[in-house]
């Protein structure tokens, strides 16, 4: 809280801090009492900000943090500065992804330190609304948003009972990337599904034995999440606020394991780590003739592979059936505000302007290379007729973008990501890698999910 | 004259007083925290709760933990005799004069513990890299079998090769200096005696080694029990191999920060701490008793 009136140096000063502070004060006091008041009915959601004070604190100086390791992330926040002179944001680097969340749990468990803004992935919004640190946007107009953006999207930064914790920035529905030139030199399609694929597999490395038609990352469980998705999994399900349900080794997923565990037995596809001076090398001299990857990856691999320019082609992944195409996604953003904001009307604001105002939303796109999560830019002209050459001219956005389309929206995730994903690495990830049962390893992970969820207090149900 | 008998007994605590602050502060605040910490048990759903004991008892029977520990006590008893007998006879030849190029070689030798453990770990897990490494490449070229360094077999090996590399020129600087402050009088007398050159280095030099090699030895206690920067960095290569509780310290870390379950990493570090004052004072005690036998 600022120090009113400790040090007034000048009246007019310590009368701007007087008001202020009252403003943050009735503001907390409003947050409070509908905090404590809620007990009757939780779902309904606090009073909506009145345009008033959406206009005077928007008016009124203020500097707000923002965690995110977006680059040059100035230049969308000079966007926002200008519009609203009053309002400085002050982005810092806590680092990617869960070196971030590290540091964001520290400073939320010692109450001070926190950022008003951060940047969080779609898969981590649950592990940190289940502590209540993301202020529900709602009252802040977020809900005016609901058609600016694609529907899945909107479904992953939605809560159970309809809150908005966070505004989506970008995305990576998951696709297919492949050496066109391997396949045309040993007479490979494209495969459509993945029986197709396993044959494939199989027929490549038979014909060069240094060659595999993919690797799945033994590492890697965003991917496991994704192909999951597409594969219309619902591994986790939230109701309520303590009982989950974890079905990581139900039908679907058992599909899945006896899939690519068995590719991996058999040899035919690698397993190594990416993202590895290794994983990269293995790229660039041509020892995978395909990544599984997700839209944010054409442009990855154009920077990491330049070696191989003109030989890459996009497709969609292969289909579980042919009929009904799906794809789930992989990475992607979205700015959640911190409960404990001292200014959330500004910081509210911010979160909207900079993913859903069409300039910034735009620069996005043009200068951090972006998959959008705009319905506007999906269709927008500029972004899907873009051809790079890396692609042999092929317009990489537009299929994306048609991908995109074909997301389920109802994936969930579970309240704690965390250690899923270590979980997953130690049984699922090494069964591929060590080429043992992966079938009895999705088994192992689902035993030690409902064990660390019992042992936190959550009711659980599920297989 | 009592009054400056007093003067002085006021002085011994002002002196003591800035180490003590500092040691309250930085050493015993932490540690009872820690101590505090381990006896709640803080849930996702339902909050803190007290829970005695239940946690050390938990950490007492927990697998991981126990083969967390049961592995840097391995890496331990291989690694540290083979790293302070290399680093001894470093500094024995350094010492004996006899070396051309001595400071250039002193140098090199010590020129790895300059570099930080995440570069070395990184640089090695490079050159072990199975595919691209440069010993899989050569392997390749002269139609051998490429060494899997980083397989579950090899691994805590290759892990004892980055720590030794690291280390070696660290404990031999030590050694050495104790070496140099050997009064030159006892060459002098084990000369006239008829020793040679390997008796000297046996019983004129080692001997007067003995508190060196002590505290190389007990510096390498605490450094094996709480293994981590290595075994963290190639956990990226090798996420089949290293386990989130490969080693006591790493399953610690992951408790607390993949987990959330800090109460529970602070019992196991907690319990880390024990094994290894008890592994420390066994290190002392034995070596007091073969002094006086």
């Amino acid at each position: 809280m600022p120090s009113t009136g400790s040090f007034p140096s000048s009246s007019s000063l310590s009368r701007r801090l007087f008001l202020t502070t009252t403003g943050a004060l009735s503001l907390g006091a409003a947050l409070t009492a509908c905090g404590g008041g809620d007990s009757g009915g939780s779902s309904t959601s606090a009073k909506p900000v009145s345009q008033a004070d959406v206009d005077k604190a928007m008016k009124t100086p203020t500097e707000l943090t923002f965690w995110t390791w977006v680059p040059n992330i100035q230049q969308e926040i000079a966007l926002f500065e200008k519009k609203y002179p009053a309002i400085k944001v002050k982005a810092v680097n806590a680092g990617q992804g869960t070196p971030q969340y590290t540091k964001l749990r520290t400073a939320l468990k010692a109450g001070s330190g926190a950022p008003d803004m951060v940047q969080i992935e779609y898969q981590a919004i649950p592990t940190f609304t289940i502590t209540n640190s993301l202020l529900d946007l709602r009252p802040y107009g977020a809900s005016a948003l609901k058609s600016t953006f694609v529907d899945w999207t909107w479904g992953q930064v939605s809560g159970s009972n309809g809150e908005v914790w966070a505004i989506p920035q970008d995305t990576g529905p998951m696709g297919m990337l492949y050496r066109k030139d391997i396949f045309d030199k040993h007479g490979i399609e494209v495969p459509k599904t993945w029986d197709e694929f396993a044959a494939a597999a199989r027929k490549l490395h038979k014909a060069d034995p240094d060659v595999y038609l993919t690797n799945l990352a033994a590492n890697q469980v965003a991917a496991w999440h994704g192909l999951l998705w597409q594969a219309g999994a619902k591994p986790y399900a939230t109701s309520g606020k303590s009982d989950i349900t974890i079905s990581v080794d139900d039908a679907v997923s058992r599909k899945l394991g006896a899939f690519w565990g068995g590719l991996a037995k058999e040899g035919v596809i690698g397993v190594e780590a990416d993202f590895t001076d290794s994983w990269y090398a293995a790229l660039n001299k041509g020892k995978y003739a395909t990544w599984l990857t997700a839209a944010w990856g054409p442009v990855f691999l154009s920077g990491s592979a330049k070696a191989t320019a003109g030989k890459w082609r996009a497709a969609p992944l292969p289909q579980w059936d042919a009929a009904k195409p799906s794809s789930g996604n992989w990475g992607g953003s979205t700015t959640a505000v911190i409960r404990s904001t001292k200014n959330p009307i500004a910081a509210a604001e911010f979160a909207k302007f900079l993913n859903s105002d069409p300039a910034s939303a735009k620069m996005f796109a043009t200068e951090q290379f972006f998959f959008p999560a705009t319905k506007a830019l999906l269709t927008d002209a500029d972004f899907v007729g873009d051809a790079p050459a890396f692609y042999g001219g092929q317009k990489v956005n537009q299929l994306f973008a048609d991908i995109s389309s074909t997301v389920n929206s109802s994936f969930q995730w579970p309240p704690f990501l965390d250690q899923a994903a270590t979980d997953w690495t130690e049984t699922v990830g090494k069964s591929l890698a060590d080429h043992t049962d992966t079938v009895r390893a999705l088994g192992t992970w689902q035993s030690r999910l409902t064990t660390y969820a019992k042992d936190q207090g959550f009711t659980v149900k599920g297989s | 004259m009592a009054s400056s008998v007093r003067a002085r007994r006021a002085a011994g605590p002002l002196f003591v007083a800035p180490f003590l602050v500092l040691f309250l502060l930085l050493f015993l605040a932490p540690l009872g925290y820690a101590a505090y910490l381990s006896l709640f048990q803080q849930r996702l759903i339902g909050g803190t709760v007290f829970v005695g004991l239940d946690n050390y008892v938990k950490a007492l029977q927990d697998p991981l933990l126990l083969h967390g520990v049961g592995r840097v006590a391995l890496f331990f008893v291989i690694q540290v005799p083979l790293m302070l007998a290399l680093a001894l006879l470093f500094a024995l030849a350094l010492d004996s004069g006899l070396l051309r190029l001595a400071r250039v070689i002193r140098l090199g030798i010590f020129v790895p513990y300059a570099v930080p453990s995440v570069v070395a770990a990184l640089m090695w897990g490079y050159l072990y890299g199975p595919d691209f490494g440069p010993f899989a490449q050569l392997s390749r070229m002269l139609d051998l079998p490429a060494p899997h360094f980083l397989s579950e077999g090899w691994m805590l090996g290759s892990l004892a090769n980055i720590v030794t590399w690291e280390f070696v020129g660290y404990n031999m600087i030590i050694l050495y200096a104790a070496l140099r402050t050997i009064p030159q009088e006892l060459y002098e007398a084990a000369a006239m005696d008829g020793a040679g050159a390997w008796r000297i280095a046996w019983s004129v030099k080692l001997p007067a080694l003995r508190p060196a090699l002590l505290l190389t030895l007990l510096f390498s206690v605490i450094g094996s029990f709480q293994l981590f920067n290595e075994p963290k960095l190639l956990m990226n290569i090798a996420p089949d191999v290293i386990s989130s509780s490969y080693t006591a310290n790493l399953y610690g870390y992951s408790l607390a920060f993949t987990g959330q379950q800090v109460n529970y990493a602070a019992t196991v570090s907690f319990l880390l701490g024990l094994v290894i004052v008890i592994a420390s004072y066994a290190v002392l005690l034995t070596a007091n008793r073969r002094r006086t036998p």
